[in-house]
């Protein structure tokens, strides 16, 4: 199948612990804590009530009154877009942290166990892998409906097996090496040689893959919102902004172009960072 | 066909079938979770218990879950995957159209997309790190780095808005001229294209590389062999069976990007079908465009697997 073989990944040695990063690297930090920033205490920069309708005028350009043009409905689309970003960063990020912390858990559970239990488990989430994600979202939004926190556990859901391997295959790998072999020999407990010598051994990878998989929760949940399946009004994440806005594109009016810019702006900023990370890898959602 | 390969290829064709049959499952555990009767669903609130009762008997839905999968199961095997709760028509004719408008559409995009990214991930690995080759590789990132949606927005917005070169939604009229038919659609075209180029290309340019690396095509290069005849001659052969694989992997990409594009352009393919239903609930319809969806990308995934088994020389010459 469309496994990434083991070799591929890089194993992680003890360096330095100063983190040089590359201008592309730096520009994609700066984005990526700009958005977190902006998710947090965007609705304080506001100028105006974004649920508010504040002028007859729809669809209006970029002035200075609205720098981001108003919507369908006469609203400020800065404001709109600001607490968007709570819904997309903050569902987002949620989500990778359920789908990554549980991965981890039990990839090192899997790695530590071996045998029978290893096997069923590898094998029953390498199956989930085999429905494409945006499918396997469907086919769960239809079955549980979409209010927010079915909607983070459902993204989460559908990126742990990817977690779950790449933490397997980590672990293995390291649970191989000699400091390893000399922790059993000194006969430590399998729990204390997993969290104490293999984990902090792949934090590096583990990170990138965290990243990657934002990115991956990212585009789903705005592909989702876009379709009007993912966050439900009056609520409004950056891909519900681009559907509620979709007639104004005849037009091409800034309250549909923004919001996709910005979800754009997010995803390659995250690119961008997790490229110049040590230990990166890359995998098609 | 000899033995090793004839049971390597039985072994994914083994897997393919295991691994739908735990798909099914997981598609209707997924939509039986909620808890909620179809039987008052369908009657609304106002139904008497009795009538609830008997359109439960009718349907089944008394039956153990087990039993209930089964039937399922078979119904979808010998095509009869049951009624639409809304518009109350059997499924098998509804979905049969739509998939076939899918196909079609999936052809377009395949016949225009294959050659073009083969074209541009063959050219950018010979000229690697060339401008073209950063230039190329920046838009492809960017493409794959980004929402479907947006670049089909994108796409309308150059195309229909400020060049008003195609019309922006995709209405197809019943009995419509070929011409007529491909205005409609290249919209769609265009976007897919755009998404799946994006991913074949850089998955060719790495496939090509990979084989330009060799000990075989640094022979040839010493022994003066010319560039393109280095290329042609001795890379691309080997490279087929990993560009097949490419092509393979990135067309199962093109279903996810069906998705966000049918609904789009409203496009009256699977994809839109699927939404839809989702959007209603329509339980019977989603369950069958997930399976047959599924089925098709393990199709495709299957065939990307083959391709690198039966490409693979070590395996050939036994």
């Amino acid at each position: 199948m469309t496994q990434p073989a083991l070799d591929d990944i890089e194993l992680p040695r003890r360096r330095t612990r100063r983190l040089r990063l590359s201008a592309a690297g730096v520009i994609g930090a700066a984005i990526v804590l700009a958005a977190i920033a902006v998710a947090a205490f965007g609705w304080a920069f506001a100028p105006y009530d974004a649920g508010a309708v504040i002028d007859t005028e729809v669809f209006k350009p970029v002035s200075a009154a609205f720098p981001l043009g108003t919507d369908y409905l006469g609203r400020d689309m800065l404001s709109r877009v600001l607490l968007g970003a709570r819904y997309t960063v903050g569902i987002a990020g949620l989500a990778t942290l359920l789908a990554c912390g549980a991965g981890v858990c039990l990839g090192l559970f899997a790695a530590a166990i071996g045998g029978w239990s290893d096997a069923i488990l590898s094998r029953t989430l390498d199956a989930l892998t085999s429905i494409p994600s945006k499918m396997l979202a469907l086919v769960l939004v239809a079955g549980l409906g979409s209010s927010t926190p079915i909607l983070v556990l459902t993204l989460a859901f559908i990126y742990l097996p990817g977690c779950f391997r790449i933490t397997r295959a980590l672990g293995v790998n390291i649970a191989a090496e000699d400091f390893v072999l000399a922790a059993r020999a000194r006969g430590e407990r399998a729990g204390y040689i997993m969290l104490q010598e293999v984990l902090p051994n792949m934090v590096g990878p583990i990170l990138a893959d965290f990243g990657l998989r934002f990115v991956f929760v990212v585009l789903l949940l705005s592909s989702l919102s876009f379709l009007g399946l993912g966050v439900q009004p009056p609520n409004a994440d950056w891909g519900s902004l681009v559907r509620e806005n979709i007639s104004g594109l005849s037009e091409g009016a800034p309250a549909v172009i923004m919001p996709a810019i910005a979800i754009a702006v997010l995803t390659i900023g995250v690119n961008l960072l997790i490229d110049s990370l040590p230990g990166r890898r890359r995998e098609r959602h | 066909m000899n033995g090793p390969i004839a049971k390597l290829i039985g072994g994914r064709l083994v897997v393919a079938a295991l691994t739908l049959v735990f798909v099914a499952v997981v598609v209707f555990v997924a939509t039986q979770l909620l808890p909620g009767d179809v039987a008052q669903a369908i009657l609304g609130q106002s139904a008497t218990p009795e009538a609830v009762a008997g359109l439960r008997t009718a349907l089944g839905l008394d039956q153990p879950a087990a039993q209930r999968f089964l039937a399922w199961l078979g119904g979808m095997v010998t095509g009869d995957p049951g009624v639409s709760l809304v518009s109350r028509q059997p499924i098998g004719p509804l979905i049969g159209t739509r998939l076939a408008s899918s196909l079609l559409l999936a052809a377009i995009v395949a016949a225009v997309a294959v050659p073009l990214a083969l074209a541009i991930g063959i050219t950018s690995a010979v000229w690697r790190g060339s401008l073209y080759d950063r230039v190329v590789a920046t838009a492809t990132i960017s493409v794959v780095a980004v929402p479907e949606f947006l670049v089909a927005t994108v796409a309308v917005l150059i195309f229909a808005v400020h060049l008003h070169w195609l019309p922006a939604l995709s209405f197809v009229p019943a009995h419509a001229s070929p011409l007529q038919f491909l205005r409609a659609v290249a919209m769609p075209v265009l976007s897919l294209t755009f998404v799946v180029s994006a991913q074949m290309a850089r998955m060719t340019r790495a496939a090509v590389i990979e084989t330009l690396r060799s000990p075989y095509v640094e022979m040839a290069a010493l022994k003066g062999a010319s560039p393109a005849r280095i290329v042609l001659r001795h890379a691309l052969p080997n490279a087929v069976g990993a560009i097949v694989n490419a092509v393979a992997l990135s067309l199962s990409y093109l279903l996810g990007g069906v998705i966000i594009v049918e609904t789009i352009f409203n496009y009256p393919g699977i994809a839109k079908l699927m939404v839809d239903s989702v959007a209603m609930r329509d339980m019977p319809v989603v369950q069958s465009c997930a399976m047959v969806f599924c089925a098709v990308y393990l199709l495709l995934v299957t065939a990307a697997d083959i391709a690198a088994i039966l490409s693979n020389p070590k395996l050939r010459h036994r």
